[in-house]
């Protein structure tokens, strides 16, 4: 950990990627002998709808890892962020901008708020997050009853519904964060620093990096990531919906995707382009799944066992590369 | 020094109030947020007076159909065509289901497997997809099943406005669609079946509660969640009959169908007003757990409503309690695949398909408290007919 | 998780009792007065101890968690583990007395290896304890369902039910006492004990600075999994009483792991480990019992429960947090 500053954030990223490969391939084969098949036009494109909304979350949920914190107030996020868009649109396509900026304004707002809580109040961020969220939630259920406002027309059949062959616009949205979330990690002074925050805030700070202010932009643009996922779901479900970041578990489920990705959440270790290929993997093992309607709470217990794996894996290759 | 610091953390936490409640220009009558323990609020904004008036009308409607199998019968039926459905069997039949996540849906989707046993040699495959109760990844279901060459798609939404783009775009494939239990806001199913639904439960129980209580004693509502349309509807009926009773509703609690959470909260409301004279539910999930309140303070149990889960009935049984048990019935579960199979041999079919919904009284609560089957099981599935009874279901 | 938390700290064991009460007990304080105001008879002891009495599930989780908190990490099972183990009961009890303490035997057992599994992946395969848990959540929940096909079946037997339900009852100047009662004495001075014995001081130890317990010859991941080992019992009490008072349901964990972590911090202990006392643990359960209690009574919409109870925990934890930092 301590040699996070000489570790470019590639590091763990095959690993995924290995599994991906395997479990797309054993999961093809058991679906055609099933009498199925997993890569027809619609099942692909319903693993990438799937990976597109939960990748946007986990890439955010990336950066705040890589800088030794978290955030589990994304769920409340996305939701609040649905909503403010889908009411300020209100159907209209002329109000798509002010929609999509107003959301990303409040996301923004509310990744400062985690951020100054972490940094400057010194709230563990693990309580930080859980509060900030509760106060969401109490403001989501006081306020709605169920889905309100409309998406502009306009966003629903781009973001929501367009797509390049098998490919859905809003996959490629997900590779565009996730490609500048990359190089912002890989290639600018504000990566750097953010992983040696993660790595060792003492060291980080003693060389002279201002820790607060680089976990706080990592705050704000995991909140960020969250509310461009609500933006999608937005586009997606037509209207804003009061539930949809808690019903998908999007808290859980990013961090799980940040970790298979081979993210140590310890904080210094890790990377982008994991993250994604622990969505495809987790949006995969769905796709899967529904094709063998297999119950979901096996479902359930399979992950849980993948994930505990996965991240015993990844502890005893960076014990084996520590010790000489 | 510790006290700037302190003013600090208390003026970042007011900052932190301030963009938690940010609100959008737009912002919605905040609903039902009037405070408890004056009264019942103000109205969902789910309460729509025409449905409300048409739902209890129903709930004096004579069903048309075969006697003794409500799960066929309709009320006040319109019927449609559905003559460019027709199609040779045997078929294929897909299932988008909301959820599986609840004792509810669990029996109810028993119940239809169960049917479509009933119907294998009609049907030739049955193909159920399980949402998890995420309304996104049910988008997805529902996309994924129109390339499985399915003859007629079956679908339960999760939510009412966010599922109808996808039903839509199913409609617009030329396969039969069906939907169930919650709605969609577009007309291009073949048919919505679902029972009269929570207007006529939440004036059922409304009306028994306050008619059984001395006049203006103090009713406690619970309630499972904010925001979830079935339950909504329950709740504005319930406050349109309690309004008009004149009892006063001392509270309105959320329990998150956590008994714990609900003998805590009956508990306290014994404490703050000394008796509660009646006690209304949305659901029955918890109903047992209020009853225990009350019994282990030693307090009578006031007129109460559950539901035909079975725990409930069979304390109301032993307690004899004054009791009563609208119901949304869970034979629900068998109507879609017998519509759709109606449906793919071209009859007519109602539509909306609106079924009859008992509820289960002190006169015929023998008929239904059947010792045998599970505590979480409802009683009103219609099932006892089908392959499998009572196995399957326990 | 070792997050933000690595400020250096001490290689003696400071005393960390001393001031770490203060903040929790005066919120206390502050929400018994609010409640005494609304509310006089609560205070009579018939109806605190009633209230006790409900509130001891949680406190036994919170003592639990505290165990493995202060070592440094995360118990996010504990509340699925309530939610099994209820289950469980009523399935292999299946309304029949007999089965009573043999199936509570096997609960006890249950947790334990729970919280044995636990510890040794968190510290032998060496995964954050924070994942380990998780997916300990996501097993336990899935299996649990798919075990009973997603409903609850069989049922608890009065005998099982009266730990949770029951009391003794006309006890003079008291009235009705629970058994909950009885067990929350007992673990909590098994707990405080246990904290102020050499393996209470070794646990602080290790969350402090597991390096330098390391190298003072304390085993690490034996005293981190007997912390686990406890959080586990914990919660296996935790569900008889549970299971008790409220009778079968999916529902009975529902959210405790959040409560209980909740209860923890309030009580003073620090996440990340090497500070707090399993006293001020068990108090912070209390409050937060009593917070809950006292939105009833002023008739706080059920809807804005959670922005007061997120507000108040960050208040508390910000306070007491620029408290230590400026000490």
């Amino acid at each position: 950990m301590s040699s996070a500053l000489s570790m470019p954030a590639r590091r763990a990223s095959p690993g995924v990627f290995v599994a991906l490969v395997l479990t797309l391939a054993i999961g093809w084969l058991v679906v055609a002998i099933d009498g199925g098949q997993l890569f027809s036009v619609p099942t692909t494109v319903s693993l990438l709808h799937v990976a597109a909304g939960l990748g946007l979350v986990a890439v955010g949920q990336t950066l705040v890892v890589i800088g030794g914190s978290l955030d589990l107030s994304v769920a409340y996020v996305i939701s609040l962020s649905t909503l403010v868009a889908a009411e300020t649109m209100g159907g209209d396509d002329a109000a798509l901008l002010p929609g999509i900026g107003l959301a990303l304004a409040v996301s923004a707002g509310i990744g400062l708020c985690n951020g100054l809580l972490v940094t400057k109040v010194k709230i563990n961020p693990f309580i930080a997050t859980v509060g900030v969220g509760l106060l969401l939630k109490g403001y989501l259920d006081n306020g709605y009853d169920g889905p309100a406002g409309r998406t502009a027309p306009a966003l629903v059949q781009t973001l929501g519904y367009q797509r390049i062959g098998p490919v859905p616009l809003s996959f490629l949205l997900l590779l565009g964060v996730a490609g500048a979330a990359w190089f912002a990690l890989a290639r600018t002074r504000f990566g750097h620093h953010l992983i040696a925050v993660g790595g060792d805030p003492e060291v980080a700070r003693l060389s002279g990096v201002r820790n607060s202010r680089v976990l706080v932009t990592a705050h704000v643009l995991c909140s960020l990531c969250a509310g461009l996922a609500g933006i999608y779901l937005a586009s997606r479900l037509g209207s804003g919906a009061p539930r949809v970041g808690t019903e998908g578990l999007y808290d859980l489920e990013s961090i799980a995707a940040v970790v298979l990705g081979g993210t140590a959440l310890a904080g210094g270790i890790g990377g982008v382009a994991g993250t994604v290929g622990g969505v495809l993997l987790l949006a995969g093992i769905d796709a899967i799944f529904n094709q063998l309607e297999v119950d979901a709470f096996f479902k359930q217990v399979i992950r849980g066992v993948i994930i505990i794996a996965a991240v015993a894996v990844y502890a005893q290759r960076v014990r084996g590369r520590a010790a000489p | 020094m510790r006290r700037t610091i302190t003013v600090l953390a208390v003026g970042t936490l007011l900052v932190l109030t301030g963009c938690a409640t940010d609100e959008p220009a737009t912002a919605p009558s905040a609903a039902a947020s009037g405070p408890a323990g004056s009264g019942t609020g103000e109205q969902s904004k789910f309460f729509v007076q025409a449905d409300y008036d048409r739902e209890l009308a129903l709930l004096d409607a004579t069903p048309a159909g075969p006697d003794g199998k409500p799960w066929e019968q309709a009320l006040q039926p319109t019927m449609v065509d559905t003559a460019k459905f027709k199609k040779a069997g045997p078929h294929k039949i897909c299932f988008s289901n909301a959820g599986l996540n609840n004792p509810w849906r669990q029996v109810g989707f028993k119940t239809m497997q169960a049917e479509v046993d009933a119907q294998r040699s009609r049907i030739e495959q049955f193909v159920h997809i399980d949402a998890e109760g995420k309304d996104q990844k049910q988008i997805a279901d529902i996309n994924d099943l129109l390339g499985k060459g399915c003859d007629a798609l079956i679908v339960s939404p999760n939510t009412t406005a966010t599922l109808t783009p996808a039903v839509e775009s199913a409609c617009k494939k030329g396969l039969p669609v069906i939907v169930f239990d919650r709605g969609v806001d577009t007309t291009c199913p073949v048919t919505f079946v679902n029972p009269i639904g929570g207007y006529g439960f939440g004036h059922v129980a409304a009306e028994f509660v306050s008619g059984n209580m001395k006049p203006g004693g103090k009713v406690l509502a619970l309630r499972i969640l904010p925001g979830v349309d079935v339950l909504e509807t329950r709740w504005s009926a319930a406050k349109v009959a309690f309004d008009k009773a004149g009892v006063n509703v001392v509270g309105v609690e959320f329990t998150d169908g956590d008994p714990a959470k609900t003998k805590k909260i009956v508990n306290d409301y014994l404490q703050r007003y000394g008796t509660i004279d009646g006690v209304w539910m949305d659901a029955g999930a918890v109903a047992v757990a209020a009853v225990e309140a009350f019994l282990d303070a030693g307090q009578p149990v006031p007129p109460i409503n559950g539901e035909d889960q079975l725990d409930f009935l069979k304390l109301w049984k032993d307690r004899k309690l004054t009791a009563i048990a609208p119901t949304y019935p869970t034979y629900q579960w068998r109507t879609p695949v017998i519509a759709a199979l109606k449906i793919l041999d071209g009859e007519q079919v109602p539509s909306p398909w609106k079924l009859p919904q008992p509820t289960i009284t002190q006169e015929n609560l023998a008929q239904y408290a059947d010792p045998d089957m599970p505590p979480l099981h409802y009683a009103m599935c219609g099932c006892t007919d089908l392959p499998g009874y009572p196995d399957r279901w326990k | 998780m070792e997050i933000a938390e690595r400020r250096p700290l001490p290689l003696r064991l400071r005393r960390f009792r001393a001031g770490s009460l203060v903040p929790i007990v005066m919120l206390l304080a502050v929400l018994l007065v609010l409640i005494a105001v609304r509310q006089p008879n609560f205070l009579a002891p018939p109806s605190l101890l009633s209230f006790l009495g409900r509130s001891t599930p949680i406190i036994l989780l919170a003592a639990g968690q505290y165990f493995v908190i202060v070592s440094g990490e995360f118990d996010l099972s504990v509340g699925s583990l309530v939610t099994a183990q209820v289950v469980v009961a009523a399935r292999l009890i299946d309304s029949e007395p007999s089965r009573t303490w043999p199936v509570v035997a096997l609960l006890l057992t249950f947790g334990i290896l729970v919280g044995l599994i636990n510890g040794l992946v968190t510290t032998r395969l060496r995964v954050p304890s924070f994942i380990t848990t998780l997916g300990m959540f996501l097993i336990l929940v899935g299996a649990v369902y798919l075990w009973s096909d997603g409903a609850p079946k069989g049922g608890l037997s009065e005998e099982f039910r009266r730990f949770g339900r029951r009391a003794f009852e006309d006890v003079p100047g008291l009235g009705r006492v629970q058994y909950a009662l009885l067990v929350l004495l007992a673990v909590a001075t098994a707990a405080v004990l246990l904290s102020r014995s050499d393996f209470g001081r070794t646990l602080v130890a290790v969350g402090g600075n597991p390096r330098t317990a390391e190298l003072s010859g304390v085993r690490v991941w034996r005293a981190k999994t007997i912390a686990f080992v406890l959080s586990g019992l914990a919660a296996a009490l935790a569900a008889i009483l549970l299971g008790g008072y409220s009778g079968v349901s999916f529902q009975a964990g529902a959210g405790l792991e959040f409560a209980a972590i909740t209860a923890v911090v309030l009580g003073g202990v620090a996440l990340g480990g090497g500070r707090g006392s399993v006293f001020g643990a068990m108090l912070g359960a209390l409050t937060l019992e009593m917070l809950f209690a006292l939105l009833n009574f002023y008739g706080v919409s059920g809807a804005l429960k959670s922005t007061v109870q997120g507000a108040i925990i960050l208040l508390a934890v910000a306070v007491s947090s620029v408290r230590s930092t400026s000490r």
